[in-house]
């Protein structure tokens, strides 16, 4: 037997033993974002017909916290392993390195999805969403957690230091997710800044995610998945890469 | 086969030579001390062996399975008890050690489980939390975490380091019953006495490389020896034994002797030539005594 359904498990148990910190702080920031902004913005933006902007407003939200939350998970578990040493009870069992990164990469993606959910769930009272089509939002939450999830096993086995990986999620996660077309369709931009909206992976899993609801978006969903799911393989090709050769893990 | 196996391995870390070339067999159930001043490379030498550090050079294999080639049975045939103690603070003991089992693929390991528990004292503790248990019972859930897959080869990072008497004692206690339940035990302390008294063979290193390598009895009588301690009151040493008399710090004599009934002669010596002794001992060959000596003929040698 292999030591990866263990691995998986422990990552998941050790985010739901602090769920308030991992689970139920995001999904309620979530709908402090959708109260606030709704309230300040509703008459005055609709970004796609037949869409009211408060309805527009929930699914890039709820992709925002899926993607921050699948980063924190595999960043912080493994610094949080690495600065308090009991990273070597991970490293010395026989685990290989694809082992250890599809553990990190699949609880990333389960507290990502998590806290989908309850900002789904929490937001359902309020607003009701029409979900178009649910295969769309299914590949989306999931290429989308996976890509986050990979970027944050990057972080956590690069940073030494918690300034380190607060510098890589406030300067590169927090602004990357924030500009990704959480509150405004992209179309609304000036075309210097569509085109630079272009280049943002995250970007295209939020619109992606939004047609699965509305079954509209700002391109193509087909070119968002193409888009997203060449990244992620991109990402994950490197960080393989990376355990394998063990850099800064195995020295 | 070995149980360890080191061949040539060298590490170097920028400028710093960690292992140069170190070579040595450990055989399966000898317990083999591996002793040396802290950066002589011990615990890089047993971090390679786990594969938490890659060696530039050289191989090492454990039960024959090579670290690097064949990494899943190396690691299954090792439980490595690491220096500093760590510990999840996520987990109590029990999640510990059963996520520790998880890892190296048991899944029904509970029997075993709690049988560690036990004979590491730790049963009443089971369900606390890793956070709330104090330095020595951190130290042997490490032990029980090295021991959670029943690995042929137990290594030992300085495991007593910090820990008190009375711990020190059950914790050898209970790794020499592992040693005579056929387990290979590989050991690094500062504790020499303990080393003395426990390993049947050792190695010393110094700058990552390996300067002795033998039994303990044979390098304590290479270089360590009986010697009379003796003070005396009045009077003063017969020639016969000042020639070959040390003074020590405490202004009293060191005289070497091949065997106890040597001191009888010595005593007997010391009556005719009229001194009178304050105090006498016989003092058995001691480790500390070798490493110092090896230690400092390889500053010579540098």
């Amino acid at each position: 037997m292999s030591g990866f359904p263990t691995l998986l498990y422990k990552e998941v148990l050790r985010f739901w033993k602090v769920s308030f910190q991992t689970v139920a702080a995001p999904v309620l920031s979530a709908i402090l974002y959708l109260i606030v902004f709704a309230h300040a913005l509703a008459d005055h933006v609709q970004a796609f017909p037949g869409v009211t902007y408060v309805q527009f407003l929930v699914p890039g939200l709820a992709m925002m916290a899926m993607l921050q939350n699948a980063f924190a998970n595999s960043s912080s578990s493994i610094i949080q392993s690495k600065i308090t040493g009991n990273i070597i009870f991970i490293l010395l069992p026989p685990m290989s390195a694809l082992e250890l990164f599809l553990a990190y990469l699949l609880a990333a993606m389960v507290r990502g999805i998590v806290v989908g959910m309850g900002v789904f769930a929490a937001t359902l009272w309020l607003v009701p969403i029409p979900i178009s089509n649910p295969l769309w939002v299914l590949a989306f939450a999931v290429v989308g957690t996976a890509i986050l999830g990979v970027l944050g096993i990057v972080a956590g086995i690069w940073a030494e230091k918690f300034d380190q990986l607060a510098a890589f999620q406030n300067f590169l996660v927090m602004p990357l997710t924030f500009l990704a077309g959480v509150f405004y369709s992209m179309h609304t931009l000036p075309p210097f800044w569509q085109a630079i909206s272009k280049l943002n992976p995250f970007f295209y899993a939020i619109d992606g995610f939004r047609y699965g609801f509305f079954g509209q978006s700002d391109v193509s969903p087909w070119r968002s998945l193409a888009f997203a799911t060449a990244a992620l393989a991109a990402l994950s090709w490197a960080t393989l890469g990376l355990l394998r050769r063990g850099y800064k893990l195995r020295h | 086969m070995s149980a360890v196996q080191a061949a040539d391995v060298r590490k170097r870390y920028g400028a710093v030579r960690a292992l140069e070339g170190v070579s040595l067999e450990v055989q399966p159930g000898e317990f083999f001390g591996l002793l040396g001043p802290n950066g002589a490379g011990k615990t890089t030498l047993i971090s390679a062996l786990g594969g938490l550090v890659r060696a530039d050079s050289g191989t090492l294999s454990v039960m024959g399975h090579d670290v690097t080639r064949d990494f899943r049975s190396a690691r299954r045939a090792v439980g490595i008890v690491p220096q500093e103690i760590v510990f999840d603070p996520f987990f109590s003991v029990r999640e510990t050690l059963e996520i520790q089992s998880g890892y190296f693929g048991l899944r029904r390991n509970g029997a075993w489980i709690d049988e560690l528990l036990e004979r590491l004292a730790l049963t009443s503790k089971a369900h606390a939390n890793m956070r709330s248990l104090s330095g020595g019972m951190k130290r042997r859930v490490m032990v029980a975490q090295a021991l959670v897959h029943r690995p042929p080869v137990i290594v030992l990072d300085e495991p007593t380091a910090g820990v008190d008497v009375e711990l020190r004692q059950t914790l050898w206690q209970f790794i020499r019953g592992l040693n005579a339940a056929g387990h290979t035990i590989v050991l690094t302390t500062h504790y020499l006495e303990e080393a003395q008294q426990l390993c049947s063979r050792i190695a010393m290193m110094k700058d990552g490389r390996i300067v002795a390598l033998g039994s303990t009895a044979g390098l304590l009588a290479e270089f360590s020896e009986r010697v009379l301690r003796v003070k005396l009151e009045s009077g003063t040493l017969p020639p016969a034994l000042a020639a070959r008399a040390v003074p020590d710090a405490a202004g009293g004599f060191r005289i070497p002797i091949a065997d106890v009934a040597h001191a009888e002669e010595a005593l007997r010596e010391l009556r005719v030539a009229g001194a009178a002794v304050a105090s006498l001992e016989v003092a058995e060959p001691e480790l500390e005594e070798v490493f110092v000596k090896i230690m400092r003929r390889e500053e010579r040698v540098l």
